[in-house]
C-alpha cells in the first residue's frame, strides 16, 4: 500500500496538517458511532464506480430513483396530521387542500392504532390526543367528506389494524364512486418494526404477516395506483437505533414481505414496484445521506438478483422521510427550527421523493398551528432559496460521502447475515434480536451525553437553566373523547344487528382457514357498520393476541 | 431495620396506556439496575389496575411511570386513586415523558413527586430517588 504515490502524500499529508496543531479532543464518530477519518481521497472511492454510483434514474441507483429528480418535480411536501374526532380533522385537511397541498397524511390516535373501539376501557384518556380516532366506516367517511378521493392522494399511518382501515377506506371511496382502481396513496402495513420498534400491535407474529400479504395480494389485483405496504425505518431510529440498524432492519423487513409475496405465489413484478419507504432524518448530516444512498442500492440489488426482478420499477426505492422527533430538545425549543433544517436538507440531498418536517414544540406535544408553519416553510425554503434542487445528487462523487455510502452497506450486509444466521426476520424478530440491539444503541448513545462525551446544545451544554419554560402547547378538547364515544355507540345502534353478526361470523371462519384472503371478508364487515374493534377482537379469537416479554 | 447500605431500593418501572415509546423506560431501568437498585420493568400497555398490582406485589419504594401519548391527566390521576384505595401511601411516584409544564403543578398536587422531562439526566433521576426513598 505504502508503494502507492498517493497514499504516501496523504502520509505526508497528515504529518504536516497534524505536526503543529493535533486534532482536538472530540469524538470524530458519527452519532452511531462510525469512526470517520480526518480526510477522504480518491483512494476511499468505490473501485467499480460506474457500477456502484453509476447516474440517476438507473441501476442500482445510488445518485437517485428517477433520471431528472428534483430537477424534473420538487419533492412532495406532506405534513401528517390528525387529532380529535374524523370531524375535526376533515376540517385541517380541507384547509391543508385549500392552502395548495396535493396529499393527504394521515395520524390515527393510540386507541385505532391497537385495534381499540373508543369506548373501550383501555381507550380512556387516549381518544383523539395523539391522532384522529376512527372507530368504523361511518368515521372513514366523515374523515374525507367532501374530498374527492379519485384527486387526493392519501396516506394513513396504521399498522396492526390496517386492513381493517383499508377496507373502511375502499368502501367510503366507493360511496364517494370512486373505485378502487382509482385511489392512489399509502397504508403503512409494516408489522415487523412494531415489533421491532413502534410496538403497536394486535396479533402474533404469523397471523399478522398473514394479513399483510392478503393486503398486498388484494391491492396488487385490485389497487394498481396504491401502496399498501409502506416499510418503515423512521420508528426503529426512534427507538434508539443506529443509522446503519435503520437501514439494516427497514430494508431486511422489506425483503421479508417481498419474499412471503412471492411464496404466495405472486410474481415480484406485479406487487414490487407498489412498494414504498419511510425513514428518519437524523442530524448527523452525512451518516443520512449516505444511509439513503446506500439503500436505494442494496434494494436494487437485492431485487433484481435476489428475487430476479425483470422491471425497473421492482428495483427503485421510492421513499418517504420525517425529521428526527427523537433529536429534538423540550430545553431551549427553538434550537428544534434549525436541527429540523439541517435534518431536511440530509433528506433533500439523499433523494428523498416526500417529506414532514416535525415542529420545534413537539418534545412536548402535538404542534401549535404556528409551529407547523414554520415547520413547513423550512422546506420550503430549501426548495426555493438554497439551490440545492438544482443539480441532481450534488454530493454523489465526494470521497467521503461514496466512502460513507459503502460503509453504510457493508455494515447492513453484516446485519443481513446475523438475521439470516437466527433463521430470519420473523424469526429474530420473536428471539427479540433487532429489539435487543436497539436498545443497547440507545442506552449507549445516552451514556454518551451523560458522560458529556457528546454534546447536545442545551441539554448537556450551553444551557441556562429554565429553558423548557415559557412556550405555549397544543391542549386537546377533553369533550372530544365523548363525542367519539357517542359516535360509535350510535353506529352500533343504528346498524342493521343481523348483518353485522353474520359479518363477524363470516370473518372468523375466513380467520380459521390459512388460504383465504380476509380483505373481501373485511370489506363486508366495513359495509355492516362493524366497528374496528369487533373486527380485531373477532380475529384475536382465532389468531391470539401479542405481548412482548418485558425485557429493558 | 435494614440500613441503606444493606437493602436494596425496589422501582418500578411502568409504562402506562397505549403508547409504544419505550426507549426512555428502558434507559432509566438499566440506569437504575446499574445504580445499584433492584428494577421490575413492567413492560408496554400496562392498565392502572395492573401497574398498582405490581407495586403491591413487588412491594416497591418508587414507581417510576413513563408516559408520551398525553393521556397522563387520565392515567395518572387514576394510578394514584387507585393506590391511595389500596392504603399504598408510602411509595415514591416519579413521571417521565412528554408532559407540557403546565401539567406539572397539578399532577404534584395529587402526589407525584417529581416530573422528569426529555433530557433529563438519568442520574439527576438516580440521586432523586435515593434522596426521597427510605428503606
Amino acid at each position: 500500500m505504502a508503494t502507492q504515490p498517493r497514499l504516501t502524500d496523504f502520509e505526508r499529508w497528515e504529518r504536516e496538517a497534524f505536526g503543529r496543531t493535533p486534532e482536538r479532543d472530540a469524538p470524530f464518530s458519527t452519532i452511531s458511532g462510525e469512526p470517520i477519518k480526518p480526510l477522504y481521497t480518491d483512494a476511499d472511492l468505490p473501485a467499480d464506480p460506474d457500477e456502484s454510483i453509476g447516474l440517476p434514474g438507473e441501476f442500482p441507483y445510488t445518485r437517485g430513483v428517477y433520471g431528472s429528480m428534483y430537477r424534473g418535480r420538487l419533492w412532495t411536501m406532506r405534513q401528517f396530521a390528525g387529532f380529535g374526532t374524523a370531524l375535526e380533522t376533515n376540517l385541517r385537511f380541507r384547509y391543508l387542500l385549500d392552502q395548495g397541498q396535493t396529499g393527504l397524511s394521515t395520524a390515527f390516535d393510540m386507541p385505532s392504532l391497537m385495534g381499540h373501539d373508543s369506548d373501550h376501557p383501555r381507550s380512556l384518556g387516549e381518544v383523539g390526543r395523539e391522532g384522529v380516532a376512527i372507530d368504523s366506516l361511518v368515521d372513514m367517511e366523515a374523515l374525507f367528506a367532501d374530498i374527492p378521493l379519485d384527486r387526493v392522494s392519501v396516506s394513513m399511518t396504521i399498522n396492526a389494524p390496517a386492513a381493517v382501515m383499508l377496507a373502511f377506506y375502499v368502501v367510503a371511496a366507493e360511496r364517494q364512486g370512486v373505485a378502487p382502481g382509482q385511489l392512489a396513496g399509502t397504508i403503512q402495513t409494516d408489522i415487523l418494526k412494531e415489533y421491532i420498534a413502534q410496538k403497536e400491535w394486535c396479533f402474533p407474529v404469523d397471523p399478522a404477516m398473514r394479513l399483510v400479504t392478503d393486503m398486498i395480494q388484494w391491492c396488487t389485483e385490485h389497487m394498481p395506483r396504491w401502496h399498501p405496504v409502506s416499510i418503515s425505518g423512521y420508528h426503529i431510529r426512534e427507538a434508539g437505533s443506529t443509522a446503519a440498524q435503520e437501514l439494516a432492519f427497514t430494508l431486511k423487513d422489506g425483503l421479508t414481505y417481498v419474499e412471503h409475496a412471492v411464496a404466495r405465489g405472486l410474481d415480484v413484478d406485479d406487487f414490487a414496484p407498489r412498494l414504498s419507504f419511510f425513514f428518519n432524518a437524523h442530524v448527523d448530516f452525512f451518516e443520512e445521506i449516505a444511509k439513503y444512498r446506500a439503500a436505494r442500492r442494496i434494494w436494487a440489488r437485492e431485487l433484481r438478483d435476489t428475487f430476479g426482478a425483470r422491471k425497473p420499477e421492482s428495483w427503485r426505492m421510492r421513499f418517504h422521510t420525517q425529521t428526527a422527533g427523537v433529536s429534538l430538545t423540550a430545553q431551549q425549543p427553538l434550537n428544534n427550527i434549525v436541527r429540523t433544517a439541517i435534518e431536511a436538507l440530509a433528506g433533500v440531498l439523499g433523494g428523498t421523493q416526500s417529506l414532514h418536517t416535525n415542529s420545534f414544540d413537539e418534545a412536548l406535544a402535538l404542534p401549535t398551528e404556528d409551529a407547523v408553519r414554520v415547520a413547513l416553510r423550512t422546506q420550503q425554503i430549501i426548495a426555493e432559496e438554497t439551490g440545492v434542487a438544482n443539480t441532481i445528487d450534488p454530493l454523489g462523487g465526494s470521497y467521503f460521502i461514496e466512502a460513507l455510502t459503502d460503509r453504510m452497506e457493508e455494515r447492513a450486509y453484516a446485519y443481513f447475515a446475523k438475521i439470516d444466521e437466527l433463521g430470519g426476520m420473523v424469526e429474530a424478530v420473536k428471539q427479540g434480536f433487532p429489539q435487543r440491539e436497539i436498545a443497547d444503541a440507545a442506552f449507549r448513545y445516552q451514556q454518551e451525553l451523560e458522560s458529556g462525551e457528546r454534546k447536545l446544545v442545551g441539554v448537556n451544554s450551553y444551557s441556562e437553566g429554565n429553558d423548557g419554560e415559557g412556550i405555549s402547547t397544543l391542549r386537546i378538547d377533553p369533550q372530544l373523547e365523548t363525542k367519539q364515544i357517542n359516535r360509535v355507540r350510535a353506529v352500533r345502534e343504528r346498524r342493521d344487528p343481523e348483518g353485522a353478526k353474520a359479518a363477524l361470523e363470516r370473518l372468523e371462519q375466513g380467520a380459521r382457514d390459512e388460504h383465504k384472503n380476509l380483505m373481501p371478508l373485511l370489506l363486508e364487515a366495513a359495509r355492516a357498520d362493524v366497528t374496528e374493534g369487533e373486527i380485531i377482537s373477532t380475529l384475536q379469537s382465532v389468531f391470539g393476541k401479542y405481548s412482548e416479554s418485558p425485557a429493558f | 431495620m435494614a440500613t441503606s447500605t444493606e437493602k436494596k431500593i425496589r422501582v418500578v418501572v411502568a409504562k402506562p396506556g397505549l403508547d409504544g415509546h419505550d426507549r426512555g423506560a428502558k434507559i432509566i431501568a438499566r440506569a437504575l439496575r446499574d445504580a445499584g437498585m433492584e428494577v421490575i420493568y413492567t413492560g408496554l400497555h400496562q392498565t392502572p389496575e395492573q401497574i398498582v398490582e405490581t407495586v403491591i406485589q413487588e412491594d416497591a419504594d418508587a414507581v417510576g411511570l413513563s408516559i408520551l401519548s398525553g393521556a397522563h391527566m387520565t392515567l395518572v390521576p387514576r394510578i394514584l386513586e387507585l393506590l391511595s384505595e389500596q392504603g399504598v401511601n408510602d411509595v415514591l411516584i416519579t413521571l417521565g415523558g412528554t408532559i407540557p409544564a403546565d401539567d406539572v403543578p397539578q399532577l404534584k398536587a395529587l402526589g407525584v413527586a417529581e416530573v422528569f422531562g426529555p433530557g433529563a439526566s438519568t442520574q439527576d433521576i438516580v440521586d432523586f430517588i435515593r434522596g426521597a426513598v427510605r428503606v
